[in-house]
């Protein structure tokens, strides 16, 4: 029978939608999934965890050092509550690919990276050369299964008012004091978030410069839609490095993806392949964005995305 | 203070991967090889450090057979000093790396290892985290700006968040990501002086290392197809179409 604990993920107040991906995926495998929020007072986030279908059980370790979600500090307690379950699972966002495999060396075991596939209890699917391949691997018996979760390959499970049991635990363990926490620059602006956003409207190098990604910013908030990037967008410094989407950013799986000035290098279609339709527009006919593109739309963007925004009014 | 820079041979990242007829793994025959990218940058930071003054040596080490000498050397040539081959033809998977690392670490007296943030082959992005795990240190994934001074390293991290900056002690492992910096061009002369510098190879058995449990590969497949559309032809096209779609 299979004991599964899924790592929460959290900003202090919200559960990141990872974690509730990660619940979906948990399902595949069994039926007794407990969820473990390592915070420092957030019983918010707690409760959240609480609400998601699925859940059997909801884990809250309460500890100054968890106000930050550092690996040395958070790896070391995941180890302690391990011995319990027969499978740790987190989202494969920059924390659990942070945090996973700390847990796994101090263990001393192998881990899964990027679960899209349940198999069996023991076998997964996952991808490797940035998605262009897919394995199946098998975890060897009497070894906890340690896995980061695809997010892109998971739907959130839904929440619901009714709360599952929320047990306080202490871990008598001492915490090492080497790696600190000096501050987060992020992009605090009230758009939706790229990684759980319905839609993504993007931008590439074509848009030319970091002025004329205004006119992707507002085609976004005509559509409601959260802001993303190509790497030659970001690395040319038109946005920051938390909207690339592609293989080394997030790899998201909205309902409509729109990529504006986008070639579609293999790294770029790693990230947004699992989109249910793609837009792209760009002036080169030959692009290989348009290889994958359900519609596309071949023509200058500083034409186009202006009507467009019109004719969406 | 030491430098370890582990790289990683991997097919070109300009390759358009196959899988082997057969289905039984990746065709890698005959295909351009090179320094997986991320481990590259780790190289580049190195030898930056070590020309602030802030480090004596720079070692490369990689795991593998005698084919990935070319990327060692390549390593060197870019201004390593020297470098280790720990000699195998055994599959590596991050678990055994990072063990392999481990004893490397010990028999250099590395205080700082810098090393990609993933392969570009397996993607795994694990053995950096494990090896800072197994060695009891400070792990700062994903790095972007490394900044020095005396025993602490100040590390910005590129997260889903944003830029995230926090201070380890040393020794530590530190993984770099993407922006870090530009690989410096290999000149020449370089590549001549390279053939020079000492590489020592030695056998996970001479280091005491043992291959963990694995995890076992069952097989290879090519991923779903997404299958393109088609164009249209003017934006009013384009806003009818995704009204029949449904998607606005």
């Amino acid at each position: 029978m299979s004991q599964i604990l899924v790592i929460a993920q959290h900003d202090g107040a919200t559960l990141n939608p990872a974690t509730a991906r990660s619940v979906n995926c948990a399902k595949d495998i069994g039926e007794s999934i407990d969820v473990a929020v390592f915070s420092n007072g957030a019983a918010t986030v707690a409760a959240q965890a609480a609400g998601l279908e699925g859940v059997s059980r909801v884990l809250d370790i309460d500890r100054e050092e968890n106000a930050r979600p550092l690996a040395a500090i958070i790896a070391p307690q995941i180890v302690a509550l391990a011995a319990d379950y027969t499978h740790v699972l987190v989202g494969s966002t920059t924390f659990g690919k942070d945090i996973l495999p700390r847990v796994a060396g101090l263990m001393g075991i192998s881990q899964i990276s990027d679960i899209m596939e349940v198999i069996n209890a023991r076998t997964f699917k996952r991808p490797i050369y940035a998605g262009n391949i897919i394995t199946t691997v098998r975890v060897p018996e009497n070894t906890t299964v340690l896995a980061t979760v695809r997010t892109a390959s998971y739907k959130p499970v839904d929440s619901s008012s009714q709360e599952v049991e929320i047990v306080s635990k202490s871990l008598n363990i001492e915490l090492p004091a080497h790696t600190r926490y000096v501050g987060l620059a992020g992009d605090s602006n009230d758009r939706p978030d790229l990684q759980s956003a319905q839609r993504v409207v993007s931008g590439g190098r074509g848009v030319g410069s970091k002025e004329n990604f205004e006119i992707v910013y507002k085609l976004a908030e005509k559509l409601g839609a959260a802001i993303g990037a190509s790497r030659a967008a970001v690395d040319a410094g038109y946005v920051p490095n938390d909207l690339q989407v592609g293989q080394t950013g997030k790899i998201i799986a909205p309902e409509l993806y729109v990529a504006i000035g986008i070639s579609g290098a293999i790294q770029h279609v790693t990230g947004i392949k699992d989109a249910a339709t793609i837009v792209a527009i760009n002036k080169d006919p030959n692009a290989p964005i348009f290889e994958i593109a359900d519609l596309g739309l071949v023509g200058d963007l500083f034409e186009i995305i202006p009507e467009l925004e019109k004719a969406l009014s | 203070m030491n430098i370890l820079v582990p790289i990683k041979r991997v097919v070109d990242f300009n390759i358009r991967v196959q899988l082997k007829r057969d289905l039984s793994g990746v065709q890698t025959d005959n295909v351009k090889m090179s320094i997986n990218p991320f481990d590259e940058i780790a190289v580049e930071e190195a030898l930056r450090i070590r020309e602030r003054g802030q480090a004596d040596e720079v070692i490369v080490a990689s795991i593998g057979p005698d084919a990935i000498q070319q990327q060692i050397r390549t390593a060197l040539a870019m201004g390593a000093d020297r470098a280790v081959h720990v000699l195998t033809d055994l599959e590596i998977q991050p678990l055994f790396a990072a063990r392999l690392l481990l004893a490397l670490i010990e028999r250099e007296k590395a205080n700082l290892v810098l090393m990609g943030k993933q392969a570009i082959d397996d993607d795994c992005n694990q053995t950096g985290q494990m090896l800072a795990a197994i060695w009891n240190r400070p792990q700062a994934t994903f790095g972007s700006q490394i900044e020095i001074n005396s025993n602490v390293a100040t590390v910005r991290r590129e997260v889903d968040e944003g830029l995230e900056t926090i201070e380890v002690d040393l020794p530590a492992v530190i993984t770099t990501d993407l922006r870090l910096n530009e690989p410096r061009f290999v000149k020449m002369p370089d590549i001549m002086k390279a053939k020079r510098k000492p590489l020592q190879s030695i056998t996970p058995e001479e280091l005491n290392v043992v291959p963990p449990a694995m995890l076992e590969t069952i097989s290879f497949e090519p991923p779903p197809q997404r299958i393109g559309g088609h164009k249209v032809e003017s934006v009013d096209e384009l806003v009818m179409e995704l009204k029949n779609r449904g998607v606005i």
